[in-house]
């Protein structure tokens, strides 16, 4: 399948071509409702990101300065809630995931495009009443563990519905991609010829499913406790507050893989696209997903080693948790031998992918601390942590949906982004990043525990360091929303391949027509077939 | 190998094969959803055996068995009802929907009648760790009759308006599935709550 | 601001905690130089370098030897890992013998600590140098933590249960006790201290002018037993009574009728007082009353601590 090189006028907007408020609002395109869901869960990026400056703000400061205490508990708790609930979880599945996963499989749209318009309804109206409890926020932390949130008087029920509703949005796009992903592949797309993303999306959209329902029925029973005085938690009445952790975490863990897989998903397309190879151990990668997906249901109570949970469920977790590192290992050596010898381009999509790589690895290594039952005691709850999880989610997480934006944006807009800009941005994102969440790691050797407000003083120049390391991360996302915002509109005509990939999408115009494909492709090979092609069988 | 893919306007076997794929998911989230409970159950069941055996004898095993016997009933009205419409009896199907609809609604009537007798007695969801149980369970449960009239009512409608016929009856096979669910669902919380005691 | 990188002399387990540290940091070097080193070299080494023309790559799709290698060999480290942090910790949760105990009351947003002779002090702990202390811990209100970032070690605080945590501390000096599970407003300040003092020093504090107020805690557990009526039911002279004698119940293996058995440690006593017959000693029958609504938590711990004096 040979590549445009030259550049072309877009023909038409596509699937943007119709205008209006109804057409977006009911509309039963899935490359639309993808875009919706970037542009609300970017919105949530950009506001919790602020929330974080002003974190990091108060906490140039030991005392009670700039916030009272109050006010700062309110701001992390908005932050991480924020964070995760409106912008990490659905962040890459129900945008990217949404747009692409059709487009990848060949197939026109998903298998139920209007329970899909639903969902996204679903997750505005989650929002909505999120919103509304600003009137009496919450300061119990993202986890509300009981029984301080059960007995608090801030609007923790209203809450425990918004999430709810957030969360079933979740499902309704999980169970849309299984179906999809099933269902709808293009004549000849066998499993061995799907894309990586796809076998990622798969493994999102099953953790998901399973995984979402549980932390459903936490919330309905935090909200029940609060209104009839329901027992399940409540020590006074016979309840244990240890098994609303227990149900928070066997929600909570996996969802940090649904956050997780789809951003390496992007990952696996990219580095074989931009190494001009064939992605290195294929089928290693597609069951690492599900591997991931399937140990990470088995170890939520890494998370409650010292909670007052019994020893013996403590060593069966850490022995768990640890294997959890081995397809992620499979996945980062495989990823790096892909590099092996390809002809490497450091576009903008690349240096995100790579990025990804780095910081992931770092915050990947800085689990064992943390799985460790010896090294645990030390450092759960510390800022350690905290660096940890921001590695992880934001140097991970982040950086990959970063990488998919500036590879997929111009099949999504038809217009390229400035790569100089871009670059910029990534310089001022790279350094800010690691001077602002490397410092976190020696605070909590330190001692600095998390959700602190004041600390000792001792400990000021390190977060003094950690802030300015904020300013810095704050520029470059800055620049790089700035390139999206202005390139939308004044972006040069991006031709229908600019990165010369295999898969479906770029068989498409860019933007893509509402049907997505004039034929539905048949398909007779897979699509990592870069690079001269030797004798020898391959899969 | 080429695979027969279901697309928009593709062979009404293969939408129903799509569907049914998607309603056993979600039943797989509703597992799920009620698993929380009921591993709540098995953990203060464990813990306080006395209070169970104590507070179990409060609930009318009468009403509980009445109800039992007015969802499986419905179920069966159910299953005629997709049956009469696989064999393109319209009449017979829309009765049977009907009738499912009803005994729904028996079933929220008697559970209306229970709930309130033991309120009436001081029996509350906050009075203790068995009636907590109980009203949860038996009041999600309640919530997914709720959201299977509902869902009945429209197929029902849809069935009036001739939607379906031999060829296509996937939304009566899937609220069929569904429901099927939820009589399943009440026959574990039955022993489990009025029974095992 | 660097010491972290000192090596931790304050207590036995803390620098076995950190040699745990160490440990997993060497792996996690050696995996970092690796991957990173790699893929920084790789992306400089085989970069494109003219835009037109591409360099042919070799069509290499996998490599069983080496994808066996990258399974095998970081199998068998994470498993040293573990182990190592498994050995630790059941070090971290084995308090010694003899270990003297002292209570913490934890609340919104301060410690209370009792000590065995009645004497209480608010967010400041005394101890002596050298010898192992056991906090016994519960909660008044919300979750709270006990953490000593210098004796690294911490654990969660609960209501309606008891949970522990042992230190060792072989150098003088006060040491922050800080609260890690996040309990409201007052969390970031909900701070206490533990003095080690010498052991002469110590002795002085403790038989010194400030005398306890309150009578010690087995004292007051002594008065609840006589007044509560439990001396209906069981003896403290090793006889058997309606119910088993409380002479060497703490801490003692108590056999069910249902054939299993558990130790009677502070949260075994805490939960039969409260829900009896739950399970039924053999040789007994189940007839002892709740005492839920008598008795507050704090007088349970104060008669959990007289039981540990019937040896």
């Amino acid at each position: 399948m040979m590549q445009e090189t030259a550049f072309e006028q877009p023909a038409s907007r596509g699937y943007l071509a119709e205008k209006g408020f109804r057409s977006w609002a009911l509309t039963l395109d899935h490359k639309r409702i993808g875009v919706m869901y970037l542009c609300t869960t970017l919105l949530f990026f950009l506001v919790g990101g602020m929330l974080g400056l002003l974190i990091r703000l108060k906490l140039m400061y030991p005392g009670e300065q700039l916030l009272s205490n109050h006010a700062y508990n309110v701001i992390f708790t908005l932050h991480g809630a924020m964070m995760i609930f409106l912008f990490i979880i659905p962040g890459i599945p129900a945008g990217l995931g949404n747009f692409f996963i059709p487009l990848l499989i060949g197939a026109r749209d998903v298998a139920f495009p209007r329970l899909n318009i639903l969902s996204y309804w679903v997750f505005v109206s989650g929002i909505l009443v999120i919103l509304g409890t600003l009137v009496s926020p919450m300061d119990t932390g993202w986890t509300f563990y009981t029984p301080y949130s059960a007995t608090t008087g801030a609007a923790v029920t209203a809450l425990s519905f918004g999430l709810f509703l957030v969360g079933m949005a979740s499902i309704l796009t999980g169970l849309n991609f299984v179906v999809t992903i099933h269902k709808l592949r293009a004549p000849g797309m066998s499993w061995n010829r799907l894309p990586l993303f796809i076998w990622g999306m798969y493994a999102t959209s099953i953790i998901n499913v399973l995984a979402t329902p549980v932390i459903g029925i936490t919330f309905l029973l935090l909200a029940c406790e609060r209104l009839f005085g329901v027992a399940f938690f409540d020590p006074t009445k016979g309840g244990d507050p240890l098994l609303f952790q227990h149900f928070f975490w066997f929600y909570s863990h996996p969802v940090v893989y649904v956050m997780i897989l789809p951003a390496m998903g992007v990952i696996s397309e990219i580095i074989p696209v931009f190494s001009r190879k064939p992605i290195f151990g294929y089928w290693a990668i597609a069951y690492s997903s599900l591997a991931i997906a399937f140990i990470g249901f088995l170890v939520w109570g890494h998370h409650m080693f010292v909670s007052g949970m019994s020893t013996v469920a403590g060593v069966i977790f850490s022995f768990l948790t640890f294997f959890v590192a081995i397809p992620t290992g499979v996945k980062v050596f495989n990823w790096i031998a892909t590099m092996y010898k390809g002809s490497i381009s450091l576009d903008s999509p690349m240096l995100y992918a790579l990025t990804f790589i780095f910081l992931f690895i770092i915050g990947g290594l800085t689990g064992p601390f943390l799985g460790a039952l010896g090294t645990d005691v030390r450092l759960h709850d510390t800022y350690f942590l905290v660096a940890h999880f921001h590695y992880t989610m934001m140097g991970g997480t982040v950086m990959g949906l970063f990488a998919g934006l500036h590879y997929w944006f111009p099949k999504m807009t038809g217009r390229m982004l400035n790569e100089k800009l871009a670059k910029i941005a990534w310089f001022f994102i790279f350094i800010g990043f690691n001077v602002t969440f490397f410092t976190m790691f020696i605070l909590g050797m330190e001692g600095m525990p998390r959700r602190w407000a004041q600390y000792p003083p001792r400990l000021q120049p390190l977060h003094i360091v950690s802030t300015v390391g904020s300013w810095i991360l704050a520029v470059g996302v800055a620049v790089m929303f700035a390139n999206f915002i202005r390139n939308i509109f004044k972006g040069d005509p991006a031709p229908a391949n600019p990165w010369r990939g295999l898969t479906l999408e770029w068989r498409t115009p860019s933007p893509p027509d509402t049907e997505n494909f004039e034929e539905i492709p048949v398909i007779k090979d897979w699509p990592y077939g870069y690079g001269k092609k030797t004798g020898a069988k391959n899969d | 190998m080429t695979e027969e893919h279901p697309q928009h306007g593709e062979s009404p076997e293969a939408v129903f094969e799509t569907a049914k794929l998607g309603l056993w998911t979600f039943l797989a989230t509703e597992i799920l959803l009620f698993g929380g409970l009921f591993t709540s159950y098995i953990v203060y069941r464990l813990r306080y055996p006395d209070l169970f055996h104590a507070q179990y004898q409060y609930l009318n095993r009468t009403l509980g068995l009445v109800n039992t016997v007015i969802l499986i009933t419905s179920s069966l009205t159910m299953a005629l009802a997709i049956a009469a419409i696989r064999r393109g009896r319209q009449w017979v199907s829309r009765l049977c929907l009907v009738l499912t609809i009803m005994f729904a609604l028996g079933f929220l009537g008697v559970k209306y009648v229970e709930w309130t007798e033991d309120f009436s007695r001081g029996l509350y969801p906050g009075t203790n760790m068995f009636f907590s149980l109980y009203f949860m369970m038996t009041g999600l449960h309640g919530l997914h009759v709720v959201a299977g009239i509902c869902v009945l009512s429209a197929v029902l409608v849809m069935s009036c308006r001739g939607r379906f016929s031999e060829q296509y009856a996937t939304p009566v096979e899937i609220s069929g599935l569904y429901w099927h669910f939820v009589d399943l669902v009440w026959i574990y919380l039955f022993p489990l709550l009025y029974l095992v005691g | 601001m660097l010491g972290f990188l000192r090596l931790n002399e304050v207590s036995h387990i803390a620098g076995r905690v950190d040699s745990v540290f160490i440990f997993i940091t060497a792996v996690g070097l050696f995996f970092f130089l690796l991957t990173q080193g790699s893929l920084i070299y790789f992306a400089l080494r085989y970069r494109r370098r003219k835009k037109e023309e591409e360099a042919e790559t070799p069509y290499i799709t996998g490599n069983f030897m080496l994808e066996t290698v990258w399974v095998v060999i970081p199998s068998l480290l994470i498993l040293a890992i573990f182990y190592y942090g498994y050995v630790v910790f059941m070090e971290i949760r084995t308090p010694p013998a003899g270990a003297a105990e002292i209570v913490v009351t934890a609340r919104q947003w301060m410690y209370q600590f009792k000590y065995p002779d009645g004497r209480q002090e608010v967010n400041q702990v005394r101890v002596p140098v050298g010898k192992p202390v056991k906090f016994v811990m519960t909660s008044q209100d919300v979750l709270h933590g006990f953490y000593l970032p210098s004796f690294r070690v911490m654990q969660d605080i609960l209501p309606g249960r008891y949970t522990y945590l042992w230190v060792q501390p072989m150098k003088e000096g006060t040491y922050d006790i800080f609260c890690t599970q996040y309990c409201g407003t007052g969390h970031s300040e909900m701070r206490a201290a533990m003095v080690v003092m010498a052991e002469k020093d110590y002795q002085a504090w403790l038989t010194g002018e400030k005398k306890a107020e309150a009578k010690p805690l087995a004292e007051q557990g002594e008065e609840l037993v006589e007044k509560s009526g439990c001396l209906s039911c069981h003896t403290t002279d090793g006889k058997p009574k309606i119910g088993p004698t409380f002479k060497g119940l703490f801490g003692s293996t108590s056999h069910f009728t249902d054939g299993t058995s558990a130790v009677a440690d502070e949260n075994y006593i805490r939960n039969y007082i409260l829900q009896p017959n739950v399970k039924v000693i053999k040789g007994f029958q189940p007839i002892m009353p709740t005492f839920k609504g008598i008795l507050k938590d704090d007088d349970i711990t104060a008669i959990i601590a007289y039981l540990k004096t019937l040896k």
